[in-house]
This record gives structure tokens, C-alpha cells and sequence, in this order.
């Protein structure tokens, strides 16, 4: 189950985002959606049903890419519109890909650009120019559908989307067992466009510090890395890309399925380590 | 001294308002008034993008927050 309050202005936008957000955990543990169920909040005094109407068809037309059934939901009056999903996947349990098990000397990959967080608090500050907005849209729009498919086909040891504790936190989480560390080249991860620029002038969503102190114990920067890298890979993702851990010998070619497969920002951005374990390096 | 208060605000707003405050008056020390610690980070990050020193004063509703040009080598010409 996910949903949220709405993060762009377009009803029909917020809806798509909102569906693929919550469709992305069973695409994470490798699974398929079969079927879902619409969870609304909305104020029906004071805003227009057409609004609804329109957030609707946003997550339908996900729910149908996604090749599940919308069997039924759950609406409510509230004075702040929220709308989202709860999903139902299925999967073999032999099958499940989770987010602990990465071995030393696997690649990180990441699917998706980071900073739609930064990007979001640029939109609600009115400083986000339209290109942005509309690149920032279709990336949480975006299903992590493919990058599963190609993911179970691959084979992984384990994978996770980064979603609210951002990438760290979400890295933090994959080697919470204490076998293993990563190491993370902040060179190499992909950005969304402006998201350096917009963190640098302030627009730096709460929650990124809320992450940065709940795990700072955990993550060491190494003194080349500059001052804006965690406001940006602290930041909280909405329908964020998936995080896999894979063979070295497959990552290449996992890229150039990734990317052909409409994720182009797909990258190796690091890799598992076996010393420190339980920390995460950022060089 | 030109005050921001942007307590009760919560982010991106006191932002947008010390924005707006450093655009009106350039080269000239601001006072910001905040609430939250997000707050007193995301405005210390603006102003030091936009060439000012930071001094923070935190009280009991808050921070106060003292942003002074930094010396600009321009007005030596």
C-alpha cells in the first residue's frame, strides 16, 4: 500500500506517479501485480470531480501497462486530496529477490536519476522551469516494470527501490546484516537536470536530513566528494529506480538491456564491498 | 536591517522569501527568521550560493539567522 498527497499541479500526472510508485514494491522483490485497489482521499465540497475523475484515469492507465486488474477501492471525504494503491503480487517463493544478500564484488546498479525530492520542493517554490518539471514527471511516471523483467531474467542477489530514505538509507538497509559494505562513486550517479543547482540554493526536502542523521553513523564521505553529494543522495525519492546487486561479468550487458528497454539513465554507480562492512563509503 | 520572519513558514517558503529579500536589496546584511532546523539549513545554503557569510543565533522560538555580503571584489574598482 502507498499513497500520498498530490506532488505535481496535473491531475492526470499525479495519478500515473502515484499508481507506479505503488506498484514498485512487488516489482522490486521480482514480482507481478495482478491486482489492485484505489485508495482516495478527496475533498468533494470544495474541489471538482473532474479532478478525481482525471487522477483516475492516470492510474488506470498504469494499472493496465502494468498488466493488472483494478478489482474495486476505497474512497473518503477529506479536506486534502490523496490517492494511491494498494497492490497485491504474486511470485514463487524460491524466487523472491530481497533487498539483503549482495556479495563482495558485485556492481551496484540504479535505474533511475535521483533527485526528484529536490525537484518537487523546486515546484512547490515555483522555481522549477517547465523542462524540468516535465523530465521529473515522466521519470516517477515511469514503471519499473521492464527493469524487473529484466532483473528476474538476469538473475541478482538482491535489489530494493529507492523510494523515501533515499539512496544511502536505502543502501544503509541492504547491508543492514553486517556482512558486507558499499562503496558508492559519486561521479557516476545518475542526476536528474538542475538537481545539484536547486539543492545548492535550499530546496532541500526535510526528509533528506530527517535520512542524513538517521544514518550518518553509517556513511562515510571521503573528503573529494563535494559539499551538495548527501542533500542529493539523501534525497527522498518518489517512484524511485531500482537498486540491484549484480555479478560483475552481467553488469554490462544488464545496462545495455536497461537502457534500450527506455531506462537511460541506468548505471553501474558502485559496488559491494567486503571490508568495512556495515558502512557505506562514498568516494 | 532588512528582516525576513519566516517562523510558522515551513520549507520551501522561508526560501522563497529570503529569495525575494536578497533580490530586492542586494549586497545589503539580512536578517532570517526561522522555526525549523530544515529551515535554518536550506536558508544557509541559499545564502551561501548567493555570496553571503552566515551567522546563526538560536533562540527560543527558533534561529536567527544574519547574513552579511561577503566582501565583493567589485566595489574596490
Amino acid at each position: 500500500v502507498d499513497y500520498f498527497t498530490p506532488i505535481v499541479d496535473d491531475p492526470y500526472d499525479f495519478g500515473r506517479i502515484a499508481a507506479a510508485n505503488a506498484l514498485s514494491d512487488v516489482y522490486a522483490m521480482g514480482g507481478r501485480p495482478v491486482t489492485v485497489m484505489n485508495i482516495v482521499c478527496f475533498p468533494s465540497k470544495t474541489m471538482d470531480i473532474s479532478v478525481l475523475r482525471e487522477i483516475l484515469r492516470g492510474g488506470l492507465d498504469k494499472i493496465n501497462e502494468a498488466g493488472a486488474t483494478l478489482v474495486g477501492g476505497h474512497s473518503v471525504d477529506d479536506p486534502e486530496l490523496k490517492y494511491g494503491l494498494s497492490v497485491t503480487g504474486v511470485i514463487h517463493p524460491d524466487d523472491v529477490i530481497h533487498n539483503s544478500g549482495s556479495k563482495p564484488g558485485d556492481q551496484l546498479i540504479l535505474t533511475k536519476a535521483l533527485g526528484t525530492g529536490i525537484i518537487n520542493t523546486a515546484i512547490k517554490s515555483g522555481m522549477a522551469d517547465e523542462t524540468s518539471i516535465v523530465t521529473v514527471t515522466e521519470q516517477m511516471a515511469q514503471l519499473n516494470h521492464t527493469a524487473s523483467e529484466i532483473m528476474r531474467d538476469t538473475g541478482v542477489h538482491a535489489c530494493t527501490d529507492v523510494t523515501g530514505f533515499g539512496l544511502l538509507g536505502h543502501a544503509c538497509e541492504m547491508i543492514h546484516a553486517g556482512e558486507v559494505g558499499m562503496e558508492f562513486d559519486h561521479t557516476t550517479i545518475p542526476l536528474l537536470p538542475r538537481a545539484v543547482e536547486f539543492a545548492q540554493s535550499g530546496l532541500v526536502p526535510g526528509g533528506t536530513y530527517r535520512n542524513r542523521d538517521f544514518r550518518a553513523g553509517k556513511v562515510d564521505f571521503s573528503d573529494s566528494v563535494p559539499a551538495w553529494a548527501p542533500d542529493v543522495l539523501f534525497d527522498p525519492q518518489t517512484s524511485g529506480g531500482l537498486l540491484m546487486a549484480v555479478l560483475p561479468e552481467k553488469a554490462e550487458g544488464m545496462i545495455t538491456l536497461l537502457r534500450e528497454a527506455g531506462y537511460p539513465q541506468a548505471s553501474v554507480i558502485g559496488r559491494v564491498i567486503d571490508k568495512p562492512e556495515g558502512r557505506v563509503r562514498i568516494i | 536591517m532588512i528582516e525576513v520572519d519566516a517562523r510558522g513558514l515551513s520549507c520551501p517558503i522561508p526560501v522563497v522569501k529570503t529569495r525575494k529579500a536578497i533580490s530586492d536589496n542586494p549586497n545589503q546584511p539580512i536578517t532570517v527568521l526561522v522555526e525549523s532546523e530544515v529551515s535554518r539549513e536550506n536558508v544557509t545554503r541559499l545564502a551561501q550560493g548567493q555570496g553571503y557569510n552566515i551567522s546563526v543565533e538560536s533562540g527560543d522560538d527558533g534561529f536567527r539567522l544574519i547574513l552579511i555580503p561577503r566582501h565583493d571584489i567589485s566595489d574596490q574598482d
